[in-house]
């Protein structure tokens, strides 16, 4: 019998500990399945962040080091500098990449640092519980906003990959989703695309990937993906935002 | 051959001499010959070399070096040192060698840039979070500044745990001959923990996060095992004239100024001593518990309010007197003062 469903090698066989519905599964997978297609397990070295996600070492079958909060691209740039013909990646959600880590990432970013970064934008904390994350709508009530973001009190969400894009360093931006087969398939291209970027030594790559919370966004699962679609999509609009690989 | 190097120089050299792969800062007076000095004989070597964008970053990307199994280091001064207590808590945790010198200055907050000891605390104390100890190495001349770099190394990699060379402005920016002896590069340690790819061997993982019941208390048990044995094995120090009455207990720019004021009150027929820690974690105690019964008193001079005092007198146990005279804000002792005080004891 031919099987249909089958784990990537570089996936581990630990249960993941994510809520039903949650994006960060979805695109551990896809990582995982990217890296085995490049047929790179044996030369990558992973960075977990502080996060939901900070199991990832967990869950990936080759090299994975944790990095304090926010600090993963400055983890990175360490590792590839020193090791620049291994594959380096960092995994990273929004309050990590985008608030505590904002000056690690856009230096690394503009530095052009050969790495790729997988952002999961959950516009949430979700590890801490809820709390208003850098990438949260404006009117979006967490457990820090619970009137709702309000930009005079909170500022506006920040849009990561068009930020990054005014940068030079940066070769490769990208963002997708995880709330549809179609748009899963999608983000697995660019999470590809990104990789290879690297392998290329062209430079800089980041995707970022809409990932629904339900629990803290406090939704149904289906809810929640339609709240991606309805709310996160408007804020955060889907596609290539800049591949310099094209020019 | 003697050669003309000030301090920072020294150390920049001892340190790519001891097989520095990797080097990571941020400019910070009175450290920034050390970095200007990396920026370019770490290219001349085809080592690496990033002016990173804080010392957060600069600590961090010795973090990631290490992991990838450089010999890796960054160098600051006081307030840059501060931020880079989070990444040493975190090496601590992961149990990752790896170097930062602090070229101390006055503080609280931004201070002045003049050498100052006022760090001892947060380098021997531990000074991020959690329960650990860096190993803390304090030169007292421009050479030991050559040459510290490679102990420094080497005894991070053998214990797996982040080492610091603890200096102050003063040192650092002296000229001074030295001589560039041969220095011993060859790496100490396993390397069964680098990640560089699985390749032919099981995936590796480098963490400090242990939820599992009990798993986090059986680290920090390991740690203060291997804490122990550093304890035991690494005690280092410089004593002169054991026969003393009154022991001068100082390291770094002070043991320079005790030496002075030690040569001029014996002329004069008094019985000084000076005993300098070379590490100050672990800290020297060995010496000074079998000083103790021998001696009339300890006079530990530092540039600080009082800080490794209360080492020597952990140390001594209420057996003999322990006087201190310091300098704080970056104000520096002078053989002077240091005779009066002893004339006072
Ligand atoms: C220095 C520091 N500050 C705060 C925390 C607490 N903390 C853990 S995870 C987290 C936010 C995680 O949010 P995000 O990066 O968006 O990841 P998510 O859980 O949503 O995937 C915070 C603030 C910490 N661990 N370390
Ligand atoms: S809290 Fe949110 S981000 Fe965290 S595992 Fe649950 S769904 Fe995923
Ligand atoms: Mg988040």
């Amino acid at each position: 019998m031919k099987k249909l469903f089958f784990k990537p090698e570089s996936l581990t066989d630990t249960d993941h500990k994510y809520c039903s519905g949650c994006g960060h599964g979805i695109v551990h997978r896809l990582v995982a399945e990217v890296i085995d297609e490049l047929g790179i397990r044996e030369k990558t070295i992973g960075i977990a962040p502080v996060g939901c996600a900070v199991f990832a070492y967990d869950y990936w079958n080759f090299d994975v080091t944790e990095a304090s909060h926010g600090r993963p691209p400055a983890v990175a740039t360490g590792i590839k500098r020193f090791l620049p013909d291994r594959v380096v990646f960092t995994y990273q959600g929004d309050g990590d990449l985008a608030a505590i880590g904002m000056a690690e990432t856009i230096h690394a970013a503009n530095r052009g640092e050969n790495i790729t970064v997988i952002f999961i934008n959950n516009a949430i904390y979700g590890m801490t519980t809820g709390q208003m994350a850098p990438t949260s709508l404006l009117g979006m009530k967490t457990t820090t906003s619970p009137f709702g973001r309000d930009a005079k009190l909170a500022g506006y969400p920040i849009r990561v990959g068009e930020l990054l894009a005014t940068l030079e360093g940066t070769t490769y931006l990208a963002r997708c989703a995880v709330d549809s087969a179609k748009h899963v398939l999608e983000a697995k291209k660019a999470i590809k695309k990104a990789f290879e970027v690297q392998l290329a030594e062209k430079g800089y790559s980041l995707v970022e990937i809409l990932s629904q919370c339900p629990p803290n966004w406090k939704m149904s699962v289906p809810e929640s993906l339609e709240y991606v679609r309805k709310e996160m999509m408007t804020q955060f609009p889907l596609g290539v935002i800049k591949d310099k690989t094209k020019v | 051959m003697k050669k003309l190097m000030k301090g920072n120089e020294a150390l920049g050299e001892g340190a790519i001499q001891a097989g520095c792969g990797a080097y990571f800062g941020y400019p910070i007076t009175p450290q920034n010959e050390l970095t200007e000095y990396m920026s370019r004989r770490m290219l001349e070597e085809k080592r690496v070399f990033i002016q990173s964008e804080s010392e957060l970053a600069a600590i961090n990307m010795v973090f990631g070096a290490s992991v990838a199994g450089a010999r890796a280091m960054t160098s600051s001064s006081s307030p840059g040192v501060s931020l880079k207590q989070e990444g040493l808590s975190y090496m601590a945790g992961c149990e990752l060698p790896g170097l930062v010198v602090n070229v101390q200055r006055g503080g609280p907050g931004l201070g002045n840039i003049s050498g100052s000891q006022a760090d001892y605390f947060q380098a021997v104390k531990g000074g991020g979070h959690g329960d650990y100890h860096l190993i803390v190495l304090t030169p007292g001349s421009v050479q030991e500044m050559y040459e510290m770099p490679a102990l420094a190394f080497t005894l991070s990699e053998k214990y797996r745990t982040p080492a610091m060379i603890l200096t102050d402005g003063i040192l650092a920016q002296m000229q001074e001959p030295m001589e560039q002896v041969k220095i011993d590069s060859s790496r100490a340690g396993d390397r069964d923990w680098i990640l560089d790819g699985c390749k032919g061997r099981e995936p590796r993982k480098i963490r400090s996060l242990l939820m599992e019941e009990g798993a986090l208390e059986a680290h920090n048990l390991h740690l203060q095992a291997k804490y122990d044995m550093i304890r035991k094995q690494e005690q280092r120090y410089q004593l002169i004239n054991e026969q003393a009455e009154i022991m001068l207990v100082a390291y770094g720019i002070s043991a320079r100024v005790c030496y002075t004021a030690m040569q001029e009150a014996n002329k004069k027929g008094s019985q000084i001593g000076l005993l300098r820690p070379l590490t100050v974690w672990p800290f020297p105690e060995k010496i000074l518990q079998e000083l103790a019964p021998k001696i009339k008193a300890f006079l530990v001079i530092e540039l600080n309010a009082g800080q490794m005092i209360e080492d020597v007198k952990l140390a001594v146990n209420g057996k003999t007197p322990v006087h201190f005279y310091g300098r704080s804000g970056g104000g520096c002792v002078t053989p002077g003062e240091i005779l009066r005080e002893i004339e006072k004891i």
